[in-house]
């Protein structure tokens, strides 16, 4: 039974991948109720944990993926969990792209950049407000945010780096002094 | 500080590296300003209007939007090469990280202050995408039904919190649409 965990991994990521459309965030609910109510590989309480982990992590928010595929058959789970949730969205997107570039210069093909980009754009700064506003970071958050996006467009050399152990900074500083709530 | 431009030629290894590189460093989020900030300032390896319209793929397609992002710039380098050398760049460093991180949880979790900090740094993350959303926003406003579709997507998404897809389906081909039916207006 332990052996084809990984085999159940890449099964239920697989459709995943598919499905996540406007991003990873958008299948989180249902990876949730797949891999804590339908296969019981994770408790409700360690899915919150492995996703506070995952936030931890460098890269993107799906390596919560990962994660879990661990957690639930080690090496090869992980492994599982990673290929199922990436490698299907990433050929269909090769896929498209490759398409894409073969019909550059054609008019669809302009107008469809053209058209596409500020619809890209929009649900981008969209994105940018609900990360601001799920993150438990409140006014504070939002300050930190324009003012390193100020200060990088002013200082382009400046290294992100610098600017993220500032803001982490600023934040334990913050909460130290004022409680919790700020 | 140097003021000489370097030259920063797209090889295999090359994209690997900086992929990875991205992959390791981006604490909090905001790959897709690491990617703007690496790949377009720094190295010029595509412009800034591939990169929107690359970007503005990699959302409609399925899949978390930076592993399309790096197939699509890869692609638009190297070819398949390059794109598998972008993905696997890219996943490579965070899959041994979140992994290090989950067997130390327990550790991790005991730590004061951990919490505050990691809000503190995707709240900075959080301002190196912004910087693509404003650049973004300022390319839409050269042109009327571009700011029109670029305001209803935002305001529809973000704010109402619609469905991105119904969004999509339907501001979509209007603003495709439009940019189409002005080329040609013009021609």
């Amino acid at each position: 039974m332990r052996d084809d965990l990984p085999l159940g991994l890449l099964i239920v990521f697989v459709p995943f991948s598919l499905l996540s459309i406007g991003g990873g965030a958008s299948v989180l609910a249902g990876i949730q109720h797949q891999v804590v109510d339908v296969h019981h590989w994770v408790t409700a309480r360690e899915f919150v944990d492995l996703f506070a982990l995952s936030r931890a992590a460098p890269g993107p928010g799906t390596m919560l993926a990962t994660a879990i595929g661990w957690h639930v058959a080690g090496w090869m789970g992980a492994l599982a969990a990673t290929v199922g949730l990436f490698l299907p969205s990433s050929l269909l997107c090769y896929a498209v792209v490759q398409f894409w570039n073969r019909h550059r210069g054609k008019s669809w093909h302009t107008a469809l950049e053209e058209g596409l980009a500020p619809v890209g754009s929009g649900l981008f700064l969209a994105g940018v407000v609900s990360i601001l506003r799920i993150g438990g970071g409140g006014v504070l958050a939002w300050v930190l945010a324009i003012g390193s996006a100020g200060l990088l467009t002013w200082r382009p050399k400046l290294h992100p780096l610098l600017l993220f152990a500032v803001g982490g900074a600023i934040f334990v500083a913050v909460r130290a002094y004022f409680g919790p709530s700020a | 500080m140097t003021s000489t431009e370097r030259e920063y030629p797209a090889s295999i290894p090359a994209i690997f590296l900086m992929f990875f590189r991205i992959g390791l460093l981006s604490f909090g989020g905001g790959l897709s300003g690491w990617v703007f900030r690496e790949a377009v300032l720094i190295r010029r390896w595509i412009s800034e209007d591939e990169f929107l319209s690359g970007l503005a793929v990699s959302q409609v397609l399925p899949g978390a939007n930076i592993a399309n992002l790096s197939v699509y710039i890869g692609n638009k380098l190297k070819g398949p090469l390059g794109s598998v050398a972008a993905l696997v760049g890219l996943l490579g460093g965070p899959f041994f990280a979140v992994i290090a991180l989950a067997s130390s949880y327990s550790i991790l979790q005991k730590t004061p202050f951990a919490e505050d900090a990691l809000d503190g740094v995707t709240a900075a993350a959080i301002g190196l995408i912004l910087i693509v959303a404003v650049k973004g926003a300022r390319r839409a406003t050269h042109r009327p039904e571009a700011l029109a579709a670029f305001l209803a997507c935002f305001i529809a998404v973000g704010l109402l919190h619609w469905s991105l897809l119904a969004v999509v389906v339907v501001v979509g081909p209007l603003s495709v649409f439009a940019a189409w039916f002005r080329r040609r207006a013009r021609a």
